[in-house]
């Protein structure tokens, strides 16, 4: 049977979120001829309706649904309902993303085994590697167009990233360039490439940056196996006597509640709203929530640790104009304990609009200190740490029972405390990117702390032992074999690369998996 | 903002014939605040002209950039000046005073400097009343377009085909 798919339909795979996950898992499956389901909570945005305007975009695209905070991390303090900066839309976060496109390193995979023992810290090994990962991030690259992969060149170096190379350089890094980014350095797929126009973070004008918005999703569409209902919010998995789930019920944009019956489960809400399905979906016979026999479940949420350094100088820079993360240091990568800590971090060229500096500079800062740096800020270079932060099982999301959503559900709440090893790295990564500015002159430079997240990670992780996560090599969930995860959530670990093209190339990978099941009637 | 056309334009004798000047530079009249060089002025719907007067020093004193003009920090407070907001305001505006006058200044506008009005505003950081007003700064002043080009911000670049063309690696000073 072709879209739209009857409600009733129990062949369909119904997919919860269309983002690096959810969005290319759909686009995957319908191209293997399964028929497809895809739920989206956010509304359908193309690259002409979005905005090039900090906050009236923020407005357009971002989760604003209530969330609450708490954790000694500064994101509480000083941006209490706003734990994630993630958005609400068919694409998901995928019309927001930079477009830095790493692989893992070899050694992230088995960070238990290369890290050993660190104390509060919850580390395990992903059940796979990177030998096994190898064909599937290539798929992705090509998928996404990333530069500097295949025989894709790079992209232009901007002003921001003029003075972070030389700066770099100055120091006797090496690993610097304009990064391996989804964002076409020339035509690629049928899009453009990109005009430095700035605003990548509030969705790509001219199709220049990948998001599964306007390619996977539209082409999973063309097959006639995929339909997409957008502005529908789901509430809960279902299951039957078996235990088996059998259905997602939702809100459609109206406030009319709905059953989708499935045939199998993916859930790709992003590492918030995925456990907060799950644990809303308690029922008698999984009094603690869906998939959650370990506990596991909204445990060792993960963020990378973050940070920002800004630079001022005698002269202007302009960092808003250009790519807005085209640019990196790689360098610091590596696992090396003798500093301080154990894996590594990037530095990424990152540069904020005015609306956004006075927001993120220094959350509750006053006073001159805070306005002088302002009126420098033409002459200000900035980027952004991601580093490796450590899984704790007490960095959770939970659901918080006396604050409701517009559908009367509990609310995420997400806690988040760093690890003295997050600490140790942010405060090196702070002093390298400083002294990367000091070497280029820089009369100023403001340590940044970190924004709501935007790398969400690991509240359903893989394991190999079911006692350990929440799925399995696949995804699978080691409780239900007809529900998966199928996005950042599964993160065993972090890492220390910007996540989306880890994402997706599980995605694809899921994609075989679930497909080659469904062919031998094993779903 | 509000810019009232009679008020505009008006001589600085003229506005002062309809007012008194105040504090660091305002002239407040019986329903109006305006600059003292009549450039800017906005009509009050809700407030006390007194109290947006020092509603509008206070925001400079928050966020000051002696490069931003009295008009913009006028236009980021104006969202108080409505019949919902009007208790919390003129309540929180009274308890500013009320510290002034507790250090022997008649009230916030008649201090001088600028580092004796900061210590008022230390002292009740912790205050709703003054989170309120700071946190609705950030996006009130800052995210005027007409503020940007003060600070060198050019916006959206899009509607000029971005800046491939137009200068995004264009720095000079990088040897």
């Amino acid at each position: 049977m072709a879209a739209p798919f009857d409600k009733t339909d129990d062949s369909v795979v119904v997919i919860i979120g269309t983002g690096a996950g959810g969005g290319v898992l759909a686009n995957e499956l319908a191209q293997k001829g399964v028929s497809v389901v895809s739920l989206e909570a956010g509304g359908r945005y193309l690259p002409e309706d979005y905005v090039n305007d900090e906050w009236e975009s923020f407005g357009q695209l971002a989760w604003l649904d209530p969330r609450t905070t708490s954790g000694d991390w500064r994101v509480s303090r000083d941006f209490s309902g706003l734990p994630a900066w993630i958005v609400k839309a068919v694409g998901g976060t995928t019309t927001h993303w930079a477009g830095a496109s790493l692989r893992f390193q070899d050694h992230e995979w088995k960070a238990k085994t290369n890290y050993g023992a660190v104390q509060g810290a919850n580390l395990l090994d992903w059940p796979i590697d990177a030998a096994e990962m190898a064909p599937y991030y290539e798929k992705a690259e090509t998928k996404l167009g990333v530069t500097r992969t295949g025989d894709r060149t790079g992209l232009p170096g901007n002003n921001n990233f003029k003075v972070f190379e030389a700066g770099a350089k100055k120091l006797g890094y090496n690993d610097v360039h304009t990064g391996r980014m989804a964002i076409n350095s020339s035509e690629y797929d049928g899009r453009m490439a990109c005009q430095q126009t700035g605003f990548c973070f509030q969705g790509c004008k001219w199709g220049a940056k990948w998001s599964s918005a306007y390619t996977d999703i539209p082409r999973g569409e063309a097959t006639g196996n995929l339909e997409v209902r957008d502005r529908c919010h789901v509430l809960r998995i279902e299951h039957g006597a078996d235990g088996r789930v059998n259905g997602v019920v939702y809100m459609d944009k109206d406030g009319v509640e709905h059953k989708q019956v499935a045939r199998v489960v993916c859930v790709a809400g992003n590492s918030i709203e995925s456990p907060r399905i799950l644990l809303n979906s308690a029922t008698a016979m999984y009094p603690d929530g869906m998939a959650n026999s370990s506990g596991q479940v909204g445990r060792n949420y993960m963020r990378h640790l973050t940070g920002s350094v800004y630079g001022i100088f005698d002269k202007p820079v302009k960092m808003w104009r250009g790519t807005t993360m085209a640019g990196i240091m790689q360098d610091e990568v590596r696992h090396d304990p003798a500093r301080g800590f154990v894996g590594g971090y990037e530095l990424e060229t990152l540069g904020l609009g005015l609306p956004f500096m006075a927001a993120f500079l220094d959350p509750g800062g006053w006073g001159r200190e805070f306005t002088t740096a302002l009126d420098s800020y033409e002459n200000m270079a900035g980027m952004w740490i991601v580093g490796e932060d450590m899984p704790q099982e007490t960095n959770r999301v939970t659901l918080n029972m006396d604050v409701k959503d517009q559908f009367g559900m509990p609310v995420a709440n997400v806690h988040y405390s760093d690890h003295a090893n997050d600490r140790a790295m942010r405060d090196h990564a702070f002093g390298r990117g400083q002294a990367i500015y000091d070497a280029m002159g820089a009369t100023r430079t403001l340590p940044t702390p970190p924004y709501p997240s935007t790398h969400n990670l690991g509240t359903n992780r893989m394991s190999e032992n079911p006692r350990d996560g929440v799925v399995n090599r696949n995804g699978r969930t080691h409780d239900i074999e007809n529900l998966f995860v199928s996005d950042g959530s599964q993160f065993t670990t972090g890492a220390a690369e910007n996540p989306t093209l880890t994402i997706v190339a599980l995605a694809i990978r899921q994609a075989d998996h679930i497909a080659a099941e469904l062919g031998r009637g094993n779903l | 903002m509000t810019i009232k056309t009679d008020l505009k334009g008006l001589t600085r004798r003229q506005l002062l014939s309809r007012g008194a000047a105040a504090g660091a530079g305002f002239v407040i009249g019986t329903n109006f605040v305006s600059g003292q060089d009549a450039a800017w002025a906005t009509e009050m719907n809700a407030l006390k002209p007194d109290t947006m007067a020092t509603l509008i020093q206070m925001a400079r004193d928050i966020y000051p950039h002696d490069k931003v003009a009295d008009e913009f920090y006028a236009a980021a407070v104006k969202g108080y000046d409505v019949p919902d907001a009007v208790d919390d305001t003129e309540a929180g505006i009274e308890m500013l005073n009320g510290v002034a006058r507790g250090k022997g200044y008649g009230s916030y506008l008649d201090i001088g400097w600028e580092r004796d009005r900061v210590d008022i505003l230390r002292s009740i950081e912790d205050s709703a009343f003054f989170q309120k007003i700071r946190g609705g700064l950030v996006t009130g002043l800052y995210n005027q377009k007409a503020v940007w080009p003060i600070f060198g911000y050019e916006g959206e670049s899009y509607s000029q085909g971005g800046y491939i063309n137009r200068g995004f690696d264009d720095i000079t000073w990088i040897g």
